[in-house]
Protein backbone atom coordinates (compact mmCIF):
# COMPACT_ATOMS: atom_id res chain seq x y z
CA UNK A 1 0.00 0.00 0.00
CA UNK A 2 1.46 3.76 -0.87
CA UNK A 3 1.44 6.57 1.06
CA UNK A 4 -1.37 7.92 0.07
CA UNK A 5 -3.33 4.91 0.03
CA UNK A 6 -2.55 4.22 3.53
CA UNK A 7 -3.41 8.06 4.48
CA UNK A 8 -6.45 7.91 2.79
CA UNK A 9 -7.89 4.54 4.57
CA UNK A 10 -6.91 6.00 8.20
CA UNK A 11 -8.29 9.25 7.58
CA UNK A 12 -11.38 7.58 6.81
CA UNK A 13 -11.23 5.31 9.73
CA UNK A 14 -10.84 8.45 11.59
CA UNK A 15 -13.94 10.16 9.74
CA UNK A 16 -15.94 7.01 10.80
CA UNK A 17 -15.16 6.63 14.45
CA UNK A 18 -16.06 10.71 14.66
CA UNK A 19 -19.16 9.98 13.07
CA UNK A 20 -19.99 6.90 15.57
CA UNK A 21 -19.44 9.29 18.74
CA UNK A 22 -21.39 12.18 16.91
CA UNK A 23 -24.10 9.88 16.28
CA UNK A 24 -24.63 7.96 19.61
CA UNK A 25 -24.41 11.85 21.22
CA UNK A 26 -26.70 13.46 18.74
CA UNK A 27 -29.76 10.45 18.74
CA UNK A 28 -29.44 10.29 22.78
CA UNK A 29 -29.71 14.34 22.91
CA UNK A 30 -32.07 13.81 20.00
CA UNK A 31 -34.19 11.74 21.97
CA UNK A 32 -33.97 13.25 25.12
CA UNK A 33 -35.57 16.44 24.16
CA UNK A 34 -37.44 15.34 21.39
CA UNK A 35 -39.58 13.46 23.84
CA UNK A 36 -39.29 16.11 26.81
CA UNK A 37 -39.38 19.94 24.98
CA UNK A 38 -42.82 19.14 24.25
CA UNK A 39 -44.19 18.82 27.35
CA UNK A 40 -41.81 21.80 28.99
CA UNK A 41 -44.09 24.73 29.76
CA UNK A 42 -44.41 27.52 32.51
CA UNK A 43 -47.04 25.81 34.28
CA UNK A 44 -44.59 22.40 34.69
CA UNK A 45 -41.44 24.84 35.71
CA UNK A 46 -43.49 26.78 38.15
CA UNK A 47 -45.35 24.42 40.10
CA UNK A 48 -44.81 21.93 42.95
CA UNK A 49 -44.35 18.43 42.31
CA UNK A 50 -47.83 15.91 43.03
CA UNK A 51 -47.00 13.10 44.83
CA UNK A 52 -50.37 11.40 44.08
CA UNK A 53 -51.95 13.36 41.15
CA UNK A 54 -51.10 14.51 37.54
CA UNK A 55 -49.93 17.86 37.21
CA UNK A 56 -47.31 18.71 38.78
CA UNK A 57 -44.20 20.60 38.41
CA UNK A 58 -40.31 20.61 39.00
CA UNK A 59 -40.04 24.07 40.73
CA UNK A 60 -38.55 22.63 43.87
CA UNK A 61 -36.37 20.47 42.34
CA UNK A 62 -35.11 22.72 39.57
CA UNK A 63 -34.39 25.57 42.72
CA UNK A 64 -32.78 22.86 44.64
CA UNK A 65 -30.78 22.07 41.93
CA UNK A 66 -29.96 25.35 41.85
CA UNK A 67 -29.08 26.41 45.29
CA UNK A 68 -26.98 23.20 46.10
CA UNK A 69 -25.04 23.63 42.94
CA UNK A 70 -23.84 26.95 44.57
CA UNK A 71 -23.29 26.01 47.47
CA UNK A 72 -21.04 23.61 46.73
CA UNK A 73 -19.58 25.94 44.08
CA UNK A 74 -18.87 28.41 47.69
CA UNK A 75 -17.33 25.42 49.63
CA UNK A 76 -15.74 23.98 46.67
CA UNK A 77 -13.85 26.55 44.31
CA UNK A 78 -11.82 28.40 47.69
CA UNK A 79 -10.37 25.38 48.64
CA UNK A 80 -9.77 23.78 45.33
CA UNK A 81 -8.14 27.45 44.59
CA UNK A 82 -5.64 27.20 47.26
CA UNK A 83 -5.21 23.29 46.49
CA UNK A 84 -4.48 24.28 42.81
CA UNK A 85 -2.24 27.21 43.93
CA UNK A 86 -0.25 25.00 46.09
CA UNK A 87 -0.05 22.28 43.62
CA UNK A 88 1.00 23.84 40.72
CA UNK A 89 3.45 26.73 42.00
CA UNK A 90 4.99 25.81 45.18
CA UNK A 91 4.79 22.12 45.27
CA UNK A 92 8.01 20.40 45.53
CA UNK A 93 9.04 17.32 43.47
CA UNK A 94 9.18 14.75 46.21
CA UNK A 95 7.05 12.07 47.39
CA UNK A 96 4.74 14.28 49.75
CA UNK A 97 3.46 16.08 46.63
CA UNK A 98 3.15 12.44 44.82
CA UNK A 99 1.19 11.36 47.59
CA UNK A 100 -1.71 14.40 47.19
CA UNK A 101 -1.76 13.61 43.53
CA UNK A 102 -2.62 10.04 43.95
CA UNK A 103 -5.26 10.73 46.50
CA UNK A 104 -6.45 13.55 44.14
CA UNK A 105 -6.70 10.85 41.74
CA UNK A 106 -7.98 8.21 43.47
CA UNK A 107 -10.72 10.87 45.04
CA UNK A 108 -11.80 11.55 41.29
CA UNK A 109 -12.30 7.88 40.23
CA UNK A 110 -14.35 7.30 43.06
CA UNK A 111 -18.34 6.34 41.75
CA UNK A 112 -20.73 8.80 43.04
CA UNK A 113 -22.76 6.58 44.98
CA UNK A 114 -19.72 5.89 47.30
CA UNK A 115 -19.64 9.42 47.71
CA UNK A 116 -23.61 9.41 48.64
CA UNK A 117 -22.78 6.98 51.29
CA UNK A 118 -19.62 8.07 52.56
CA UNK A 119 -21.81 11.96 52.76
CA UNK A 120 -24.29 9.95 54.59
CA UNK A 121 -22.40 7.78 57.30
CA UNK A 122 -20.51 11.01 58.33
CA UNK A 123 -22.60 13.99 57.44
CA UNK A 124 -26.25 12.63 58.24
CA UNK A 125 -25.78 10.31 60.63
CA UNK A 126 -22.25 11.55 62.72
CA UNK A 127 -22.71 15.09 62.14
CA UNK A 128 -26.51 14.91 62.57
CA UNK A 129 -26.96 17.03 59.67
CA UNK A 130 -29.80 14.74 58.90
CA UNK A 131 -30.98 14.84 55.23
CA UNK A 132 -29.91 18.48 54.15
CA UNK A 133 -29.15 20.80 51.63
CA UNK A 134 -25.95 21.63 53.67
CA UNK A 135 -25.17 17.22 53.96
CA UNK A 136 -25.48 17.45 50.25
CA UNK A 137 -23.24 20.36 49.58
CA UNK A 138 -20.55 19.03 51.45
CA UNK A 139 -20.95 15.30 49.30
CA UNK A 140 -21.03 17.02 46.41
CA UNK A 141 -17.69 19.51 47.39
CA UNK A 142 -15.96 15.96 48.08
CA UNK A 143 -17.34 14.97 44.65
CA UNK A 144 -16.31 18.12 42.40
CA UNK A 145 -12.96 18.90 44.73
CA UNK A 146 -10.32 16.47 42.84
CA UNK A 147 -11.50 17.55 39.11
CA UNK A 148 -12.01 21.52 40.06
CA UNK A 149 -8.22 21.18 41.92
CA UNK A 150 -7.00 19.04 39.24
CA UNK A 151 -8.50 21.78 36.53
CA UNK A 152 -7.02 25.09 38.02
CA UNK A 153 -3.85 23.49 39.11
CA UNK A 154 -3.83 22.90 35.53
CA UNK A 155 -4.74 25.69 33.95
CA UNK A 156 -1.79 27.49 36.28
CA UNK A 157 0.64 25.05 35.07
CA UNK A 158 -0.12 25.83 31.88
CA UNK A 159 0.97 29.79 32.04
CA UNK A 160 4.70 29.75 30.44
CA UNK A 161 7.23 30.16 33.44
CA UNK A 162 8.41 33.17 31.31
CA UNK A 163 5.52 35.31 32.73
CA UNK A 164 6.84 34.05 36.39
CA UNK A 165 10.34 35.09 35.38
CA UNK A 166 9.23 38.21 34.31
CA UNK A 167 7.39 39.03 37.45
CA UNK A 168 10.21 37.66 39.51
CA UNK A 169 12.63 39.54 37.56
CA UNK A 170 11.06 42.91 38.29
CA UNK A 171 11.10 42.78 42.25
CA UNK A 172 7.42 41.28 42.77
CA UNK A 173 7.26 38.52 45.02
CA UNK A 174 6.08 35.19 44.60
CA UNK A 175 2.64 35.81 45.94
CA UNK A 176 2.07 38.82 43.97
CA UNK A 177 3.34 37.29 40.82
CA UNK A 178 0.84 34.55 41.13
CA UNK A 179 -1.97 36.62 42.00
CA UNK A 180 -1.67 39.40 39.66
CA UNK A 181 -0.08 37.64 36.91
CA UNK A 182 -0.31 34.12 36.33
CA UNK A 183 -3.81 33.74 38.08
CA UNK A 184 -5.39 36.23 35.56
CA UNK A 185 -3.81 34.59 32.63
CA UNK A 186 -5.16 30.98 33.91
CA UNK A 187 -8.47 32.64 34.87
CA UNK A 188 -10.29 31.40 31.14
CA UNK A 189 -8.89 27.83 31.85
CA UNK A 190 -10.25 28.09 35.60
CA UNK A 191 -13.45 29.50 34.52
CA UNK A 192 -14.00 27.16 31.54
CA UNK A 193 -13.13 24.25 34.34
CA UNK A 194 -15.66 25.80 36.93
CA UNK A 195 -18.68 25.96 34.64
CA UNK A 196 -18.27 22.40 33.39
CA UNK A 197 -17.49 20.79 36.95
CA UNK A 198 -21.23 22.93 37.80
CA UNK A 199 -22.87 20.73 34.64
CA UNK A 200 -21.54 17.57 36.35
CA UNK A 201 -22.81 18.79 39.62
CA UNK A 202 -26.34 19.88 38.50
CA UNK A 203 -26.73 16.65 36.54
CA UNK A 204 -25.60 14.31 39.77
CA UNK A 205 -28.07 12.28 41.38
CA UNK A 206 -26.30 9.59 43.21
CA UNK A 207 -24.03 11.63 45.56
CA UNK A 208 -27.46 13.10 46.79
CA UNK A 209 -29.96 10.31 47.19
CA UNK A 210 -28.72 9.78 50.74
CA UNK A 211 -27.56 13.26 51.70
CA UNK A 212 -29.91 16.15 50.62
CA UNK A 213 -32.37 13.59 50.68
CA UNK A 214 -35.01 12.68 48.51
CA UNK A 215 -38.09 15.14 49.57
CA UNK A 216 -38.71 18.39 48.60
CA UNK A 217 -40.86 20.38 51.27
CA UNK A 218 -42.59 23.08 50.59
CA UNK A 219 -41.01 25.98 51.21
CA UNK A 220 -41.42 29.79 51.26
CA UNK A 221 -40.15 31.84 48.54
CA UNK A 222 -40.68 34.89 49.80
CA UNK A 223 -38.34 34.13 53.42
CA UNK A 224 -35.44 35.25 53.03
CA UNK A 225 -34.17 34.29 56.23
CA UNK A 226 -32.23 31.23 56.24
CA UNK A 227 -32.27 30.53 59.94
CA UNK A 228 -36.17 29.75 59.51
CA UNK A 229 -37.60 26.74 58.76
CA UNK A 230 -39.88 27.41 55.98
CA UNK A 231 -37.07 29.72 54.03
CA UNK A 232 -36.79 28.48 50.64
CA UNK A 233 -32.57 29.59 51.36
CA UNK A 234 -32.81 26.62 54.43
CA UNK A 235 -29.89 24.98 54.62
CA UNK A 236 -31.09 22.39 56.89
CA UNK A 237 -34.01 21.50 55.09
CA UNK A 238 -33.95 18.40 52.97
CA UNK A 239 -33.68 19.13 49.20
CA UNK A 240 -34.93 16.77 46.38
CA UNK A 241 -32.63 17.78 43.36
CA UNK A 242 -33.76 17.65 39.36
CA UNK A 243 -32.22 14.96 39.35
CA UNK A 244 -32.62 12.84 42.13
CA UNK A 245 -36.27 13.72 41.06
CA UNK A 246 -36.05 11.92 38.13
CA UNK A 247 -34.54 8.61 39.70
CA UNK A 248 -37.74 9.14 42.30
CA UNK A 249 -40.28 9.62 39.16
CA UNK A 250 -38.87 6.61 37.26
CA UNK A 251 -38.46 4.30 40.14
CA UNK A 252 -41.07 4.72 42.42
CA UNK A 253 -43.53 7.29 41.51
CA UNK A 254 -47.33 6.79 41.57
CA UNK A 255 -48.42 9.61 39.64
CA UNK A 256 -50.15 9.02 36.72
CA UNK A 257 -48.21 11.58 34.58
CA UNK A 258 -44.70 9.78 35.64
CA UNK A 259 -43.49 8.66 32.30
CA UNK A 260 -44.30 12.79 31.08
CA UNK A 261 -43.00 14.43 34.14
CA UNK A 262 -39.55 11.71 33.76
CA UNK A 263 -39.03 13.03 29.55
CA UNK A 264 -39.60 16.70 30.57
CA UNK A 265 -37.47 16.85 33.86
CA UNK A 266 -34.47 14.83 32.01
CA UNK A 267 -34.89 17.82 28.99
CA UNK A 268 -34.88 20.82 31.54
CA UNK A 269 -32.10 19.07 32.69
CA UNK A 270 -30.26 18.51 29.65
CA UNK A 271 -31.22 21.89 28.65
CA UNK A 272 -29.52 23.75 31.63
CA UNK A 273 -26.09 21.63 31.39
CA UNK A 274 -25.62 22.35 27.63
CA UNK A 275 -26.71 25.86 28.88
CA UNK A 276 -23.45 25.79 31.04
CA UNK A 277 -21.56 24.09 28.75
CA UNK A 278 -22.08 26.64 26.03
CA UNK A 279 -21.53 29.33 28.16
CA UNK A 280 -18.70 28.28 29.20
CA UNK A 281 -17.08 27.99 25.86
CA UNK A 282 -18.06 31.42 24.74
CA UNK A 283 -17.23 32.92 28.00
CA UNK A 284 -13.82 31.65 27.94
CA UNK A 285 -13.39 32.45 24.30
CA UNK A 286 -14.01 35.81 25.25
CA UNK A 287 -12.03 36.40 28.40
CA UNK A 288 -9.39 35.37 26.51
CA UNK A 289 -10.04 37.22 23.59
CA UNK A 290 -10.45 40.38 25.30
CA UNK A 291 -6.85 39.40 27.09
CA UNK A 292 -4.94 38.49 24.29
CA UNK A 293 -6.17 40.91 21.32
CA UNK A 294 -6.30 44.42 20.90
CA UNK A 295 -9.05 46.10 22.89
CA UNK B 1 35.88 18.22 21.64
CA UNK B 2 39.25 19.85 22.09
CA UNK B 3 40.64 20.22 25.96
CA UNK B 4 41.54 23.11 27.59
CA UNK B 5 43.08 23.71 30.58
CA UNK B 6 40.68 25.74 32.76
CA UNK B 7 43.77 27.36 35.02
CA UNK B 8 44.88 29.03 31.92
CA UNK B 9 43.00 32.33 32.34
CA UNK B 10 43.16 36.00 31.27
CA UNK B 11 41.17 37.91 33.86
CA UNK B 12 41.83 41.75 33.13
CA UNK B 13 41.77 44.41 36.13
CA UNK B 14 39.21 47.40 35.12
CA UNK B 15 40.74 50.70 35.80
CA UNK B 16 37.30 51.71 35.57
CA UNK B 17 34.52 52.81 38.50
CA UNK B 18 33.00 49.28 38.99
CA UNK B 19 29.18 48.62 39.54
CA UNK B 20 28.84 44.83 39.95
CA UNK B 21 31.19 42.45 40.93
CA UNK B 22 31.60 38.77 41.79
CA UNK B 23 34.07 36.86 44.00
CA UNK B 24 34.75 33.57 44.02
CA UNK B 25 31.15 32.82 42.38
CA UNK B 26 30.10 28.62 42.44
CA UNK B 27 26.76 27.48 40.91
CA UNK B 28 25.88 23.96 41.49
CA UNK B 29 22.58 22.32 40.10
CA UNK B 30 22.08 19.40 42.86
CA UNK B 31 25.38 17.72 42.25
CA UNK B 32 26.51 19.35 39.50
CA UNK B 33 28.75 21.99 38.94
CA UNK B 34 27.96 24.26 36.82
CA UNK B 35 30.42 27.50 38.02
CA UNK B 36 33.78 27.50 38.90
CA UNK B 37 35.24 30.74 40.72
CA UNK B 38 33.41 32.95 38.73
CA UNK B 39 35.53 36.41 39.43
CA UNK B 40 34.68 39.52 37.35
CA UNK B 41 34.28 42.95 37.57
CA UNK B 42 32.00 45.25 35.72
CA UNK B 43 32.95 48.69 34.72
CA UNK B 44 29.86 51.35 34.74
CA UNK B 45 28.14 52.58 32.13
CA UNK B 46 29.61 49.94 29.56
CA UNK B 47 28.43 47.12 27.74
CA UNK B 48 30.28 43.82 28.64
CA UNK B 49 28.68 40.19 26.91
CA UNK B 50 29.39 37.41 27.99
CA UNK B 51 30.05 34.65 24.94
CA UNK B 52 30.96 30.85 24.86
CA UNK B 53 29.29 27.80 23.96
CA UNK B 54 26.15 26.13 24.70
CA UNK B 55 26.41 24.79 27.96
CA UNK B 56 29.26 26.92 29.05
CA UNK B 57 27.10 28.44 32.11
CA UNK B 58 26.63 32.08 30.47
CA UNK B 59 22.88 31.59 31.84
CA UNK B 60 23.65 30.73 35.07
CA UNK B 61 26.37 32.87 35.62
CA UNK B 62 23.76 36.22 34.22
CA UNK B 63 21.09 35.05 36.55
CA UNK B 64 23.46 35.20 39.83
CA UNK B 65 23.59 38.84 39.34
CA UNK B 66 19.87 39.44 40.37
CA UNK B 67 18.96 36.06 42.21
CA UNK B 68 16.97 34.73 40.00
CA UNK B 69 18.96 31.21 40.62
CA UNK B 70 17.48 31.54 44.25
CA UNK B 71 14.86 28.46 43.88
CA UNK B 72 16.66 26.58 40.88
CA UNK B 73 20.71 26.25 42.13
CA UNK B 74 23.42 26.77 45.13
CA UNK B 75 24.77 29.68 44.68
CA UNK B 76 28.00 30.19 46.89
CA UNK B 77 30.60 33.31 46.95
CA UNK B 78 30.11 36.74 47.07
CA UNK B 79 28.62 38.97 44.34
CA UNK B 80 29.57 42.81 45.47
CA UNK B 81 26.77 45.43 44.48
CA UNK B 82 27.24 49.39 46.07
CA UNK B 83 29.83 47.59 48.89
CA UNK B 84 26.80 45.23 49.64
CA UNK B 85 27.70 41.29 49.41
CA UNK B 86 23.60 40.61 47.45
CA UNK B 87 24.25 37.06 47.80
CA UNK B 88 23.84 36.88 51.58
CA UNK B 89 21.04 35.70 52.97
CA UNK B 90 19.79 38.55 54.79
CA UNK B 91 19.52 40.56 51.38
CA UNK B 92 15.95 41.85 50.74
CA UNK B 93 16.05 39.87 46.78
CA UNK B 94 12.90 41.56 46.13
CA UNK B 95 14.74 45.18 46.42
CA UNK B 96 17.95 43.44 44.53
CA UNK B 97 15.77 42.71 41.42
CA UNK B 98 14.48 46.19 41.37
CA UNK B 99 18.23 47.95 41.10
CA UNK B 100 19.10 45.15 38.51
CA UNK B 101 16.58 43.91 36.12
CA UNK B 102 16.44 41.49 33.06
CA UNK B 103 15.34 41.16 29.81
CA UNK B 104 14.87 37.11 28.98
CA UNK B 105 15.67 35.51 25.87
CA UNK B 106 12.09 35.04 24.26
CA UNK B 107 9.88 38.13 24.88
CA UNK B 108 7.42 37.84 27.70
CA UNK B 109 4.77 40.58 28.33
CA UNK B 110 2.31 40.23 30.44
CA UNK B 111 -1.19 39.86 28.87
CA UNK B 112 -2.10 43.00 29.52
CA UNK B 113 -2.26 46.43 28.06
CA UNK B 114 1.30 48.17 26.62
CA UNK B 115 0.46 50.54 29.24
CA UNK B 116 -0.25 47.64 32.43
CA UNK B 117 2.81 45.93 31.20
CA UNK B 118 4.85 49.19 31.96
CA UNK B 119 2.81 50.63 35.30
CA UNK B 120 1.93 46.93 36.37
CA UNK B 121 5.35 46.78 38.69
CA UNK B 122 5.68 50.47 39.28
CA UNK B 123 2.23 50.63 40.98
CA UNK B 124 3.04 47.65 42.99
CA UNK B 125 6.20 49.12 44.18
CA UNK B 126 4.06 51.78 45.48
CA UNK B 127 4.63 54.32 42.68
CA UNK B 128 0.96 55.96 42.83
CA UNK B 129 1.65 59.60 41.61
CA UNK B 130 -0.35 59.93 37.89
CA UNK B 131 2.20 62.55 36.73
CA UNK B 132 5.35 60.43 38.12
CA UNK B 133 3.50 57.15 36.10
CA UNK B 134 3.16 58.96 33.09
CA UNK B 135 6.68 60.16 32.91
CA UNK B 136 8.08 57.20 33.44
CA UNK B 137 5.51 55.38 31.12
CA UNK B 138 6.87 57.49 28.09
CA UNK B 139 10.61 57.96 29.20
CA UNK B 140 11.06 54.35 29.50
CA UNK B 141 9.34 54.00 26.09
CA UNK B 142 11.24 56.51 24.21
CA UNK B 143 14.28 55.08 25.50
CA UNK B 144 13.46 51.50 24.62
CA UNK B 145 12.95 53.32 20.96
CA UNK B 146 9.20 52.05 21.08
CA UNK B 147 7.54 54.78 21.40
CA UNK B 148 6.71 56.58 18.16
CA UNK B 149 5.54 52.71 17.11
CA UNK B 150 2.66 52.65 20.06
CA UNK B 151 1.89 55.88 21.13
CA UNK B 152 -1.30 55.49 19.81
CA UNK B 153 -1.71 52.00 21.02
CA UNK B 154 -1.02 52.27 24.67
CA UNK B 155 -4.37 50.35 25.68
CA UNK B 156 -3.64 47.38 22.80
CA UNK B 157 -2.94 44.45 24.45
CA UNK B 158 0.94 43.92 24.44
CA UNK B 159 0.64 40.28 23.05
CA UNK B 160 -0.30 42.09 19.38
CA UNK B 161 2.85 43.49 19.32
CA UNK B 162 5.81 41.52 16.65
CA UNK B 163 8.22 39.96 18.52
CA UNK B 164 10.88 42.33 18.11
CA UNK B 165 8.31 45.07 19.64
CA UNK B 166 7.82 42.44 22.58
CA UNK B 167 11.40 42.46 23.23
CA UNK B 168 11.74 46.07 23.39
CA UNK B 169 8.16 46.36 25.64
CA UNK B 170 10.18 44.00 28.12
CA UNK B 171 13.28 46.07 27.84
CA UNK B 172 11.00 49.19 28.57
CA UNK B 173 9.32 47.97 31.31
CA UNK B 174 12.38 47.13 32.82
CA UNK B 175 14.18 50.26 32.39
CA UNK B 176 11.12 51.86 33.65
CA UNK B 177 11.86 50.47 37.42
CA UNK B 178 15.03 53.02 37.04
CA UNK B 179 17.48 49.77 37.90
CA UNK B 180 21.19 50.35 37.82
CA UNK B 181 21.90 47.59 35.80
CA UNK B 182 20.71 45.43 33.37
CA UNK B 183 21.21 42.33 32.60
CA UNK B 184 20.52 40.74 28.99
CA UNK B 185 19.84 36.59 28.16
CA UNK B 186 20.65 36.71 24.36
CA UNK B 187 17.81 39.29 24.21
CA UNK B 188 17.85 39.32 20.57
CA UNK B 189 18.62 35.65 19.05
CA UNK B 190 14.65 35.50 18.41
CA UNK B 191 14.72 37.94 16.45
CA UNK B 192 14.99 39.05 12.65
CA UNK B 193 17.99 41.26 11.74
CA UNK B 194 15.85 44.27 11.51
CA UNK B 195 14.64 43.84 15.32
CA UNK B 196 18.15 42.73 16.26
CA UNK B 197 19.46 46.13 15.12
CA UNK B 198 17.31 48.04 17.06
CA UNK B 199 17.68 46.17 19.88
CA UNK B 200 21.56 46.69 19.59
CA UNK B 201 20.82 50.68 18.73
CA UNK B 202 18.44 50.60 21.54
CA UNK B 203 21.01 48.94 23.76
CA UNK B 204 24.01 51.78 23.04
CA UNK B 205 21.97 54.30 23.81
CA UNK B 206 20.91 53.33 27.62
CA UNK B 207 24.27 52.00 28.07
CA UNK B 208 25.16 56.02 28.33
CA UNK B 209 22.71 55.50 31.39
CA UNK B 210 23.03 51.69 32.48
CA UNK B 211 25.48 49.19 32.97
CA UNK B 212 24.39 46.43 30.56
CA UNK B 213 25.65 42.78 30.76
CA UNK B 214 24.56 40.55 27.72
CA UNK B 215 24.69 37.18 26.76
CA UNK B 216 25.37 36.41 22.81
CA UNK B 217 25.62 33.80 20.56
CA UNK B 218 26.33 36.35 17.86
CA UNK B 219 30.33 37.13 17.79
CA UNK B 220 29.50 40.42 15.24
CA UNK B 221 27.13 41.29 17.99
CA UNK B 222 29.63 41.03 21.08
CA UNK B 223 31.98 42.93 18.63
CA UNK B 224 29.65 45.62 17.85
CA UNK B 225 27.99 46.94 20.78
CA UNK B 226 29.85 45.66 23.87
CA UNK B 227 33.17 47.12 25.48
CA UNK B 228 33.88 44.26 27.63
CA UNK B 229 33.31 40.58 26.85
CA UNK B 230 33.85 37.69 29.55
CA UNK B 231 34.39 34.39 27.36
CA UNK B 232 32.86 31.21 29.40
CA UNK B 233 33.90 27.57 29.36
CA UNK B 234 32.53 24.75 31.15
CA UNK B 235 31.45 26.46 33.30
CA UNK B 236 34.96 28.20 33.65
CA UNK B 237 35.60 32.10 32.87
CA UNK B 238 38.34 31.84 30.47
CA UNK B 239 39.35 35.46 29.46
CA UNK B 240 38.13 38.74 30.09
CA UNK B 241 38.83 41.50 28.62
CA UNK B 242 38.05 44.77 26.58
CA UNK B 243 35.96 43.52 23.82
CA UNK B 244 38.60 44.54 20.75
CA UNK B 245 41.53 42.74 22.34
CA UNK B 246 39.58 39.71 22.98
CA UNK B 247 38.59 39.89 19.02
CA UNK B 248 41.94 40.98 17.77
CA UNK B 249 44.35 39.59 20.09
CA UNK B 250 43.19 36.87 22.56
CA UNK B 251 45.84 36.24 25.43
CA UNK B 252 44.01 32.22 25.37
CA UNK B 253 44.50 29.81 22.61
CA UNK B 254 40.86 28.50 23.48
CA UNK B 255 39.32 32.42 23.31
CA UNK B 256 41.23 32.72 19.93
CA UNK B 257 39.76 29.35 18.80
CA UNK B 258 35.99 29.90 19.81
CA UNK B 259 36.17 33.23 18.31
CA UNK B 260 37.96 31.70 14.97
CA UNK B 261 35.26 28.96 14.83
CA UNK B 262 37.45 26.49 15.19
CA UNK B 263 36.49 25.34 18.58
CA UNK B 264 35.88 21.41 19.25
N1 LIG C 1 17.63 24.49 35.73
C1 LIG C 1 18.71 23.71 35.57
N2 LIG C 1 18.82 22.54 36.24
C2 LIG C 1 19.90 21.75 36.09
N3 LIG C 1 20.94 22.03 35.29
C3 LIG C 1 20.91 23.17 34.60
C4 LIG C 1 19.79 24.07 34.69
N4 LIG C 1 20.01 25.13 33.89
C5 LIG C 1 21.21 24.89 33.32
N5 LIG C 1 21.76 23.74 33.74
C6 LIG C 1 23.05 23.17 33.35
O1 LIG C 1 24.06 24.11 33.65
C7 LIG C 1 25.01 24.22 32.60
C8 LIG C 1 25.08 25.64 32.11
O2 LIG C 1 23.85 25.98 31.50
P1 LIG C 1 23.49 27.44 31.02
O3 LIG C 1 22.06 27.46 30.66
O4 LIG C 1 23.96 28.41 32.02
O5 LIG C 1 24.39 27.56 29.70
P2 LIG C 1 24.41 28.72 28.62
O6 LIG C 1 25.83 29.08 28.46
O7 LIG C 1 23.46 29.78 28.96
O8 LIG C 1 23.92 27.92 27.33
P3 LIG C 1 23.05 28.47 26.09
O9 LIG C 1 23.99 29.23 25.26
O10 LIG C 1 22.60 27.22 25.44
O11 LIG C 1 21.95 29.29 26.66
C9 LIG C 1 24.56 23.23 31.54
O12 LIG C 1 25.29 22.05 31.69
C10 LIG C 1 23.12 22.97 31.85
O13 LIG C 1 22.75 21.68 31.50
MG1 LIG D 1 21.61 30.52 28.07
Amino acid sequence: MNAKKSDKLATGIIYGLVGIVVTILISLLGYILYNGVPDINWHFLTSEAQSFSAGGGVRDQLFNSLYLLILALIISFPIALGAGIYLSEYAKDNWITDIIRTSIEVLSSLPSVVVGLFGYLLLVIQLNLGFSILAGAIALTFFNLPLLTRNIEESLSSVPDLQREAGTSLGLSGWKTITKIILPMALPGILTGLILCSGRIFGEAAALIYTAGQSAPSVDYGNWNPFTETSFLNPMRPAETLAVHIWKVNTESVTPDAGVISSASSAVLIIVILIFNLGARYLGNKLFKKMTAAK
Amino acid sequence: MKTYDFNQQYISKIDKEIAISTDNVQVHYGKSHAIFDASLDFPRFQITSLIGASGSGKSTYLRCLNRMNDKIAQVDGKILYRNTDINSKKINVYEVRRHIGMVFQRPNPFAKSIKDNILFALRNNGINDKNELQKRLETSLKDAALWDEVKDDLDKSALALSGGQQQRLCIARSIAMHPDILLLDEPASALDPISTSKIEETLELLSKSYTIIIVTHNMQQASRISDYTAFFHMGHIIEYNETKNIFTAPEIKATEDYISGDFG
